[in-house]
C-alpha cells in the first residue's frame, strides 16, 4: 500500500507495531514519533500481536532510558524516540542496556547538540555521541528507508541480542513528506520470528527463576567480561543483511549495510551516511551518465563497523575516497566516519587484501540542515581530481578563515518529469496546510511520487513559511530544498518586498502572486528587482486576490484553499476537473469536523478562485526604479548590518565563517531594528479616555506600549501624530504624559484593549486603547515614536514602581520578542527586565522563553541608556537551576573579592569612600544610583593608584559586583515540575540567594503541547490525550515546606499588583525565592485576546490561588503564608470551559469529562481549605529559617520601597509629592471579566 | 434541570410521565465546533519545533456528542419516555441530528422550529420573506425529519402563524404524531442603561397559558396528532384547566425550575385532589370538556369579548 507521510510517522509506524512499552519525552525533532505512539495507544490500536502498546512519558530523556531498561529487563518489547540532548541523557542507560545484550531499538530524528548555539535542526552529532555504548547504529537515507530499516533494525536486534539506534536526518528526513510502500503488518511478522520474542522474554528478571543481573565486578573479572560479547557484536553485519535480504524478498527494496552505485570502474569514490547519502547517490549517478568515473558509498550500518562490507562494496579501481561526515569534533584526527573507513582500508592495504591505498580525505557537510545539494556533491569529486585534494575540507559553506571548504556550483540533475513548485506564505495562512493536502492529493491516489518540505522562520508569530513540493512519475529522491522551480506561488504580496521569491525560480517559471491589486496595477507595484528578475527569468505572471475571495466565500484569512485551487490550475499537474474533484475531497475530509457549512464554503472559494485568477501581462522592460526596503535602518550597529541583516533576509547561508563570533556571543536587542509589521491591526492610543493607569502596558506581551512622562518644554518640535496630554499625578504642573504605541512592532493581540478598564460612554467595546488599522498610521508614528526615543527616560528613583501605574515609566529591557502574539509568558519577564533589568542575570531554561529569547537572527533582551541591561544566558533545559545558582556562586565569591581588595587597598583608596561603598544599602533605586557614582568616583581613585599592583588590578575587574546582582533562574513548567525538578529542589534547598521564575504555561508549550506535571487534572495534551488523570503537581507548597523559601504564586492578570509585589518581594528576599506564574498559552486552546481573562478566572474560581510565603514574614513573628485570592467565586467550569484542553475531552468522552471535572472542582475546593487554614496559622506552624543571620542582610521589613523622598510608601501609602506611579487608592487590577 | 442525567433521574422520580430534554441547539453545536477548529488551528504550521498544540484526535466534529451521550445515558436510567428535542437551522442539520437522536434511543423528538422570517435565506434575492415561505420551509423541516426517523415527531408550533388551525393540520398531513402549543420565543431584549442586548432568558408565568389553552381547546377534535400544551403551569389547577381544553399532554419547566422537581409530584396529587373535589374519576371524563372545536371564531370572538369585560371588572379570567 502506497501512502505520504513523513520519517517521523514512517519509523513510528513500524516502532508502534512491533513494540509493548514506548517510554517517551518530547523533544524537537522526534516528538512527532512519541506523539503518534500516544494516539494510537489512545486510540487502542494494537501492536503486531493484539496487545494495546502502553506508552509512558518520563519526566526527562534520563527517565526514559531509565524505564526503558527497566521494561526490557523485564521481559518487553521496549522502544524510546529521541534526539540530541536527549539521546545524550540516555548514553548511561545505554551502556547498560548493550552491556546486557538486551535487544531494544531506539529511533532517533538525528540533531544538532548545543555548543556555541542550539539548534534544533539535523545532523549528527548526537548519534556520533553514542556510537561507543555498545549499541548498533543503522542509518536511514530516506522517508521510505527510515520505515523499512525499523523495521530491521528490530528484526536485527531481537536475532543478535545486540541493541540498535536507528538514525536518520531531524527534519530532512523526520519532517519530509514522502511517498511511501507502507509494510503490512504481515511482512513484519515474516522478519519478527515469536521464538526470538520468546526467547527474550526468557531472559527477562523473574521471582520463578532467580538470578542476578547488574552485578559489581572487580579488577579481576571486568575486563574479561567486558570481551564476551564480541561473537555477539560479530554477528551483527550478517543478521543486518539477512534482514535486509528478507525484507527485499517480500517488498522488492534491496538495502545493503554498505551499498555502492555509479560507475563500477570508478576512481572517485564519497563514502556518506544518512540523507545526505542519497543525494550523493543521485548526483553520481548522474556524472557517471556523463562518463564521469565516479560512484558513492552509502553506509547504512555504522556500528558495529563492516569493514569489510565497505572492502566488498568498493570498486578496487579506486584511487580517490572522500569521507563526508555530518559532523564536527574539534581537535580530532578526522571525523568518526572518515577515521573508520581510513581504518579499515588501510589495515587491508597493510594485510594485502587492498591493492592500492587510496587517498583519503575527510569532509564536513550539512551540520544542522545546512543544505547538501548535486552542486556539492560535484564540488567533492571534482576536488578528488585535483592533484592534491584538500586533506580535511568543509563543503556548503565559505569558510574563509580556516580555509577548509570547497567551492561549489549549482547542478540540476532531477528528472524532467519532476514538478518542482515553491510557496511562500505565513504560517497563519495556512499554505503550509494546504500544500500537505495538495501532496497527499497528489502522492497517496494518483500515482504520483510528491515530496514535501517545510521551512519555517525562528519566529512563533508572524513567521514565514516557505514549502518545497515536488511530484512526479518516479520515486522522489531528492532530500534538498527546491532549486529551479517551475511554479512559485507568493501567498501574501508583502513577502515579494522582504523575501526574494524568485531566487528559486527557474528560466520560463510561473508565478503567482497574492495581490488585492487590480491585474493591470499588478506589474507596476513590484520593485525593480522583482521585475528584472521576471524578465530575465521569462516567467509568466499570475495574480489573484484570494483574499478577496476567502472573503466572499465566508473563510475571511482562509486563503489557502483558493491558492490551492490556482496552483492545480495553472501548474497543470491534473486535469482541472480531477483537480477540482480531489480538492473538495481533501477539503471534505480536512474540514468535516468543522461542519457542512465549512465544507460549502471552502467549496465556494475553489469553484470562485479560478475566475478570479487572471495572467498578468508582462511588458517587456522594467517599468519603475522603486528598490526594495532596508531591512535595516542605516544606523543599526555595523554587526546589525553585516551579519543580523543578512540573515534576517534569508542570506544567512552565505555569511563566511570570519563574519561569525567565535564563542556564540551577539550583541543584545537586536529586535528593535527588526521592523516586521506582522499584524494588519494595532494599538491606537486615546489621550481623551485614557486614565494613565498602566495596565496596558503592563500586560503588552511585546513592549510595544511604553509611557513617559515629562516636561511640557519638552513637547516642542513634536510631530503633529504625537499625542500628548497633562500628567495624572499632584504634585507636578506643566508635566505631560504620552503613550506611545510601537505599531511595526505591535502584534495586534488585543491584550491591551482587554486590560483597559476605560469604556468609553456610549461607544460599547470603545477603550482608551483600542486597535486600528496599521497601514494609515505607521509613517507618521515612526515619527512620534523618533520623538518619544529622544524624550528623557524617566528617572527611575523619581517613579514609585510600586505600583502598576508606576511599572509602565520604567524602561523594558525585553522587547519585540517573537513570541505568540498574546503571550502570557513574555509580560513577566518583560516586568523583570524593567524592575531590575540594568542589575539582571538570567538563567534561562530551554524552552519557549530562551527560543523568542535568544533564537537568531534577532534577540529581545536590550540594554538602557547607560548600556547596562539584562545578562541572559541559556545552558541546556535540564540543567538550568544548577547554571542560575553558578551565577550566584560566582557572584558572591567576586564581590567577597572585591571587598576583600577594598579592605587591602582601604588606605590608598580613602577610607571614607571604602567604607561608604561596603556598608552602603542597595534595595532602593536610589540607593543603587549612590552606589554607582561611588563606584564610579573609585574606579578615578584606582586609576591614580600603581597599575601594576596586583589588587588594583584585581579590584578593577570585578568592580562591577559593587552593586548587588539579580540572579534570576527563568524557565517553563517542563523545566521546574519535570527534568529540571531535581536540581531546583537541590537550589531552593541550598539557601542562596536566587530567584526562580516558572512560567507555568502547564505544558511543554515549545515542543507543541505535550502533557508535564503541571498539567491540571482533566485537560488533554499530548501524551495525555485521554484526559490528565493526575492532578498538578503544587511545586509551592514543595518549596514553603523548606521554611526559607519565599514563595509566591501570581497571575497578572487576576491582580497585576500582586504580581508586582511579589517579584519585588522575591528580589528583595535574601534567600531563594519561586516564583510560579500563571502563563495562558496558545496551547491552552483559548482565545489568546482573552489570555488575561482566562488568568481572572483561574484565580476566581480557586484553580489558582494567589499566594505569597515570606519567611521574613515569619521572622517578625508574622504569619508567613498570604493568600492573596479572595474566596472561590465563580464555578471552575466558568474557567474550563472556555478552553479547548478542556472541551475535547467534554465532547469526546462526557461521562469521562464529568467524572474528572468533578474531581478537579473538587480538588480545587480541598486546596482552598489546606491554604485557608495555613493563612490562619501561627508563625510556629512554618519551619524557621536556620541559616545564620548574614551580616548586612538584614530585611528592612516587609514593605519593599524605591523611593528616595519617602521611606516607605506603595499601595495605600501617602502619596509623596513630586512622585510618579502612586495608584490612586485601590488596585489597579482589575478582573478583564468583570464586564 | 434535565442538561444532566441527575436531573433527568430526579425527574424521573417524580413521576413525570415522560421528560424532554433541552433542546439540541445546531448553530451551538456549529459554533463551538468553529471555536474548537480555530484554537485548535492557532499557532499550527508555522514554527518547527512546534507544528501543532494538541494530539490528533477525533471527536471534534460537530457530532453533537454531549447531547447524543446525555440521551443514551438517560434512557438507560429512567423507566419514563425520554423525548429529545431539536432546533437546528439547516435542512442537513435536522435529518441528521435527528437519525443520530433516534439511534441514541430517544423515545421521540420534539422539532423547536425557531426562526425569524426578518431574515432572508441568504439565497434570496429580495430582502423580504413571505409568509407562505415560512411555513413552507416548517413543513419541509418537518417532513424531512420524519423521512430520516422512525420514532414518533411533534413539532412546536409557533404561536404567529396567521392561521394557526391551517399549520396544524398541514404539520398533521406532513406527519407530526404531535403538536406542542406554543413555542416561546425568546426574544433578546435591550438595556437602556447599559446599552446593550441582554437576552431574553425567563421563565414562563401562568398569565402564558392562556394563548395555548385557547389554541388546544379549538384544535382538540380536529386534529389527531397528540396536543401537547406548553407554557404557563404553576399549580394543578393550571394543568386541570388545560386537560380541560382537550390537551393530551400537560408540559412544565418553569414552575420546576422555580420549585424544583418534586414539584411534579405536587402538581399530580394536586390534580387528584381536584378531580376528587369535583367528582372526576379519570382523566377521560373531562379532558376536553371545554373544547371549543369547530367553533373557532366564535369562540375566540367570545372569549375576547368575555376577557375584555372582565378586565373592564379588574377580574382574572383563568
Amino acid at each position: 500500500m502506497r501512502a505520504t507521510m513523513d520519517g517521523n510517522e514512517a519509523a513510528a509506524s513500524v516502532a508502534y507495531r512491533l513494540n509493548e512499552v514506548c517510554c517517551i519525552y518530547p523533544i524537537t525533532p522526534s516528538s512527532p514519533m512519541a506523539e503518534l505512539a500516544d494516539e494510537w495507544s489512545s486510540q487502542g490500536r494494537p501492536n503486531l500481536w493484539g496487545s494495546v502498546p502502553s506508552v509512558m512519558e518520563m519526566q526527562s530523556e534520563g527517565g526514559a532510558a531509565g524505564a526503558l531498561h527497566g521494561a526490557l529487563q523485564s521481559g518487553a518489547l521496549a522502544t524510546t524516540f529521541t534526539a540530541s540532548q536527549g539521546l545524550l541523557l540516555m548514553i548511561p542507560n545505554m551502556y547498560k542496556i548493550a552491556g546486557e545484550l538486551t535487544p531494544a531499538v531506539m529511533h532517533v530524528a538525528a540533531r544538532s547538540l548545543a555548543t556555541q548555539g542550539l539548534s534544533i535542526f539535523g545532523d549528527h552529532a548526537d548519534v556520533m555521541a553514542v556510537r561507543q555504548t555498545g549499541f548498533a547504529m543503522l542509518a536511514s537515507a530516506s522517508v521510505q528507508e527510515a520505515h523499512d530499516l525499523a523495521l530491521v533494525a528490530q528484526a536485527a536486534s531481537l536475532g543478535t541480542r545486540v541493541p540498535f539506534v536507528h538514525f536518520f536526518d531531524g527534519f530532512r528526513t523526520s519532517h519530509e513528506l514522502n511517498t511511501i510502500e507502507v509494510l503490512p503488518d504481515d511482512d513484519l511478522r515474516a522478519l519478527i520470528p515469536e521464538e526470538l520474542i520468546r526467547a527474550h522474554r526468557s531472559r527477562a528478571l523473574s521471582p520463578e527463576h532467580p538470578f542476578i543481573r547488574g552485578t559489581a565486578q572487580n579488577p579481576d573479572t571486568y575486563f574479561q567480561a567486558r570481551e564476551t560479547v564480541n561473537p555477539f557484536y560479530a554477528q551483527v553485519p550478517g543478521a543486518v543483511t539477512a534482514a535486509m535480504d528478507a525484507l527485499a524478498a517480500r517488498t522488492g527494496r534491496h538495502y545493503e549495510t554498505i551499498s555502492y552505485t555509479g560507475d563500477p570502474a570508478a576512481e572517485r569514490v564519497i563514502v556518506i551516511m544518512g540523507s545526505g547519502a542519497q543525494t550523493a547517490a543521485e548526483t553520481a549517478r548522474y556524472l557517471a551518465g556523463q562518463g564521469e568515473r565516479v560512484g558513492v558509498v552509502t553506509v547504512r550500518l555504522f556500528r558495529p563497523f563492516p569493514a569489510a562490507d565497505l572492502l566488498a562494496a568498493l570498486p578496487p579501481t579506486v584511487r580517490q575516497v572522500a569521507v563526508l561526515d555530518r559532523t564536527k569534533e574539534p581537535g580530532s584526527l578526522g571525523e568518526p566516519l572518515f577515521l573508520d573507513v581510513l581504518g579499515a582500508l588501510a589495515e587491508a592495504h597493510a594485510a594485502g587484501t587492498l591493492a592500492v591505498m587510496p587517498v583519503v580525505t575527510g569532509g564536513r557537510y550539512g551540520l544542522s540542515s545546512k543544505e547538501f545539494t548535486p552542486g556539492m556533491v560535484a564540488a567533492v569529486f571534482a576536488d578528488l581530481a585535483a592533484a592534491h585534494p584538500k586533506p580535511r575540507f568543509t563543503v556548503g559553506i565559505t569558510d574563509d578563515v580556516g580555509g577548509t571548504s570547497l567551492d561549489y556550483g549549482e547542478l540540476d540533475i532531477e528528472p524532467p518529469g519532476t514538478v518542482r513548485a515553491v510557496f511562500f506564505g505565513l504560517g497563519s495562512d495556512g499554505t503550509v496546510g494546504a500544500n500537505k493536502n495538495t501532496i497527499k492529493i497528489l502522492g497517496s491516489d494518483r500515482g504520483l511520487h510528491a515530496q514535501g518540505y517545510f521551512v519555517y522562520d525562528s519566529k512563533k508569530s508572524g513567521s514565514q513559511t516557505v514549502s518545497h513540493l515536488r511530484f512526479g512519475p518516479d520515486p522522489i529522491r531528492a532530500p534538498y530544498l527546491v532549486q529551479n522551480a517551475s511554479f512559485v506561488g507568493c501567498h501574501q504580496a508583502e513577502l515579494i518586498e522582504r523575501v526574494d521569491v524568485l531566487s528559486r525560480a527557474a528560466p520560463g517559471a510561473t508565478l503567482l502572486l497574492n495581490t488585492p491589486r487590480p491585474p493591470e496595477e499588478v506589474w507596476d507595484s513590484l520593485p525593480r528587482p522583482v521585475q528584472e528578475q521576471i524578465l530575465a527569468k521569462g516567467a509568466t505572471l499570475y495574480a489573484i486576490d484570494a483574499t478577496q475571495v476567502a472573503r466572499d466565500a465566508g473563510l475571511p484569512g482562509r486563503i489557502n484553499t483558493v491558492l490551492q485551487t490556482c496552483f492545480f490550475a495553472i501548474s497543470g499537474v491534473l486535469p482541472a476537473g480531477e483537480a477540482i474533484a480531489a480538492i473538495k475531497a481533501a477539503i471534505a475530509k480536512s474540514y468535516a469536523r468543522r461542519g457542512a457549512e465549512v465544507v460549502a464554503r471552502n467549496n465556494a472559494a475553489v469553484d470562485q478562485a479560478v475566475s478570479a485568477l487572471h495572467q498578468v501581462p508582462v511588458p517587456g522592460r522594467v517599468t519603475t526604479n522603486r528598490g526594495l526596503p532596508a531591512l535595516v535602518p542605516a544606523d543599526a550597529p555595523d554587526f546589525v548590518q553585516r551579519v543580523t541583516a543578512e540573515m534576517m533576509a534569508g542570506r544567512g547561508d552565505a555569511l563566511p565563517v570570519s563574519a561569525l563570533p567565535v564563542d556564540g556571543t551577539y550583541p543584545s536587542g537586536t529586535t528593535a531594528f527588526e521592523k516586521r509589521n506582522i499584524s494588519d491591526l494595532v494599538a491606537e492610543w486615546d489621550p481623551d479616555l485614557c486614565i494613565q493607569c498602566g495596565n496596558c502596558s503592563f500586560v503588552c506581551p511585546h513592549s510595544v506600549i511604553r509611557a513617559k512622562f515629562y516636561d511640557e518644554s519638552d513637547l516642542a518640535g513634536a510631530p503633529d501624530s504625537f499625542a500628548s496630554m497633562p500628567l495624572d499625578a499632584r504634585g507636578l504642573p506643566d508635566t505631560r504624559y504620552s503613550l506611545q504605541v510601537y505599531v511595526e512592532d505591535c502584534t495586534g493581540c488585543a491584550l491591551c484593549v482587554e486590560a483597559c478598564p476605560v469604556q468609553a460612554p456610549g461607544e460599547p467595546g470603545k477603550h482608551a486603547i483600542n486597535l486600528a488599522p496599521r497601514e494609515p498610521l505607521v509613517a507618521a508614528q515612526r515619527e512620534s515614536i523618533a520623538f518619544f526615543e529622544q524624550l528623557p527616560p524617566n528617572n527611575r528613583a523619581r517613579v514609585d514602581f510600586g505600583t502598576v501605574r508606576g511599572t509602565q515609566y520604567l524602561q523594558p529591557l525585553f522587547e519585540f520578542s517573537g513570541a505568540c502574539a498574546g503571550c502570557g509568558e513574555t509580560p513577566y519577564l518583560k516586568l523583570l527586565s524593567q524592575l531590575f533589568g540594568d542589575r539582571l542575570m538570567i538563567a534561562n531554561a530551554t524552552g519557549c522563553s530562551s527560543i523568542y529569547g535568544g533564537n537568531q537572527p534577532t534577540t529581545p533582551w536590550a540594554a538602557d541608556a547607560e548600556g547596562r541591561g539584562p545578562a541572559w544566558s541559556n545552558s541546556l533545559f535540564e540543567d538550568n537551576a544548577e547554571f542560575g545558582l553558578g551565577f550566584r556562586l560566582a557572584a558572591d565569591l567576586h564581590l567577597g573579592l572585591a571587598l576583600a581588595r577594598l579592605a587591602q587597598l582601604r588606605e590608598q583608596i580613602g577610607p571614607d569612600l571604602v567604607d561608604e561603598i561596603v556598608a552602603a544599602p542597595q534595595r532602593r533605586e536610589s540607593e543603587f544610583a549612590a552606589q554607582r557614582a561611588r563606584i564610579a568616583e573609585l574606579g578615578r581613585r584606582l586609576d591614580g593608584l600603581p597599575a601594576g599592583e596586583p589588587a588594583v588590578a584585581d579590584l578593577r575587574s570585578v568592580l562591577d559586583q559593587l552593586v548587588r546582582r539579580s540572579v534570576w533562574l527563568v524557565g517553563g513548567d517542563g523545566w521546574a515540575y519535570d527534568i529540571g525538578s531535581g536540581g531546583l529542589d537541590h537550589v531552593l534547598a541550598s539557601g542562596r540567594n536566587v530567584n526562580v521564575l516558572v512560567l507555568d504555561t502547564e505544558v511543554y508549550s515549545n515542543t507543541g503541547g505535550q502533557s508535564s506535571k503541571a498539567t491540571p487534572l482533566g485537560a488533554v495534551a499530548k501524551f495525555a490525550a485521554s484526559g490528565k488523570h493526575v492532578p498538578k503537581k503544587d511545586l509551592a507548597l514543595q518549596a514553603i515546606a523548606y521554611g526559607n523559601v519565599y514563595v509566591a504564586r501570581v497571575a497578572m492578570g487576576a491582580d497585576p499588583q500582586q504580581t508586582l509585589h511579589a517579584l519585588r518581594e522575591a528580589e528583595a528576599y535574601d534567600g531563594p525565592s519561586l516564583i510560579i506564574a500563571y502563563s495562558h498559552c496558545i496551547a491552552h486552546g483559548i482565545e489568546m485576546r482573552d489570555g488575561m481573562g482566562q488568568q481572572y478566572r483561574a484565580v476566581a474560581s480557586g484553580y489558582w490561588p494567589m499566594i505569597r510565603y515570606d519567611p521574613e514574614l515569619r521572622a517578625a513573628g508574622a504569619n508567613p503564608f498570604l493568600l492573596d485570592s479572595p474566596r472561590p467565586r465563580i464555578p471552575l467550569s466558568d474557567y474550563t470551559s472556555r478552553e479547548l484542553r478542556y472541551r475535547i475531552l467534554a465532547q469526546r468522552d462526557p461521562a469521562e469529562s464529568e467524572r474528572l471535572m468533578a474531581l478537579a472542582e473538587r480538588e480545587v475546593q480541598q486546596r482552598w481549605a489546606v491554604y485557608e487554614e495555613m493563612a490562619t496559622r501561627g508563625p510556629a506552624w512554618f519551619p524557621a529559617d536556620a541559616r545564620p543571620a548574614a551580616a548586612g542582610s538584614t530585611p528592612e521589613g516587609v514593605e519593599v520601597t524605591d523611593g528616595s523622598v519617602l521611606p516607605v510608601s506603595g499601595p495605600g501609602a501617602a502619596e509623596p509629592a513630586g512622585r510618579v506611579g502612586v495608584a490612586d487608592g485601590g488596585r489597579p487590577g482589575r478582573g478583564p471579566a468583570a464586564g | 434541570m434535565a442538561g444532566g442525567l441527575d436531573g433527568v433521574r430526579r425527574l424521573a422520580n417524580a413521576r413525570l410521565a415522560a421528560i424532554v430534554l433541552p433542546s439540541l441547539f445546531e448553530e451551538e453545536v456549529r459554533r463551538e465546533a468553529a471555536r474548537n477548529e480555530t484554537a485548535w488551528e492557532a499557532g499550527t504550521d508555522s514554527f518547527a519545533e512546534s507544528l501543532s498544540y494538541f494530539p490528533d484526535i477525533d471527536g471534534l466534529d460537530p457530532n453533537p456528542r454531549r447531547y447524543l451521550d446525555l440521551v443514551e445515558r438517560a434512557v438507560a436510567t429512567v423507566d419514563v419516555p425520554v423525548i429529545a428535542s431539536l432546533n437546528c437551522v439547516s435542512a442537513s442539520g435536522w435529518t441528521a441530528y435527528a437519525s443520530s437522536l433516534e439511534q441514541a434511543g430517544a423515545a421521540a423528538l420534539e422539532l423547536n422550529i425557531y426562526d425569524l422570517p426578518a431574515d432572508p435565506s441568504p439565497t434570496s434575492p429580495v430582502p423580504l420573506i413571505s409568509g407562505r415561505e415560512v411555513e413552507a420551509r416548517h413543513i419541509e423541516v418537518l417532513a424531512a425529519v420524519k423521512a430520516a426517523v422512525g420514532i414518533p415527531v411533534a413539532v412546536k408550533v409557533s404561536p404567529y402563524y396567521s392561521s394557526i388551525t391551517e399549520m396544524a393540520l398541514r404539520f398533521e398531513e406532513a406527519g407530526a404524531n404531535g403538536l406542542v402549543l406554543f413555542n416561546r420565543f425568546l426574544h433578546p431584549d435591550i438595556d437602556p442603561e447599559k446599552l446593550a442586548m441582554t437576552s431574553g432568558i425567563g421563565l414562563s408565568s401562568p398569565a402564558d397559558g392562556r394563548l395555548p389553552r385557547a389554541w388546544i381547546a379549538q384544535l382538540a377534535g380536529r386534529v389527531t396528532a397528540s396536543l401537547a400544551a406548553s407554557g404557563g403551569v404553576e399549580d394543578a389547577g393550571d394543568v386541570a384547566a388545560y386537560l380541560l381544553a382537550g390537551a393530551d399532554v400537560v408540559m412544565t419547566t418553569s414552575a420546576l425550575l422555580r420549585h424544583g422537581s418534586s414539584h411534579a409530584t405536587a402538581l399530580l396529587s394536586g390534580l387528584t385532589e381536584w378531580m376528587t373535589r369535583h367528582g372526576f374519576g379519570s382523566l377521560r371524563e373531562f379532558r376536553g370538556l371545554f373544547a371549543t372545536s369547530g367553533q373557532a371564531a366564535a369562540g375566540e370572538r367570545a372569549g375576547y369579548v368575555r376577557a375584555l369585560r372582565a378586565a373592564d371588572r379588574g377580574e382574572r379570567t383563568w
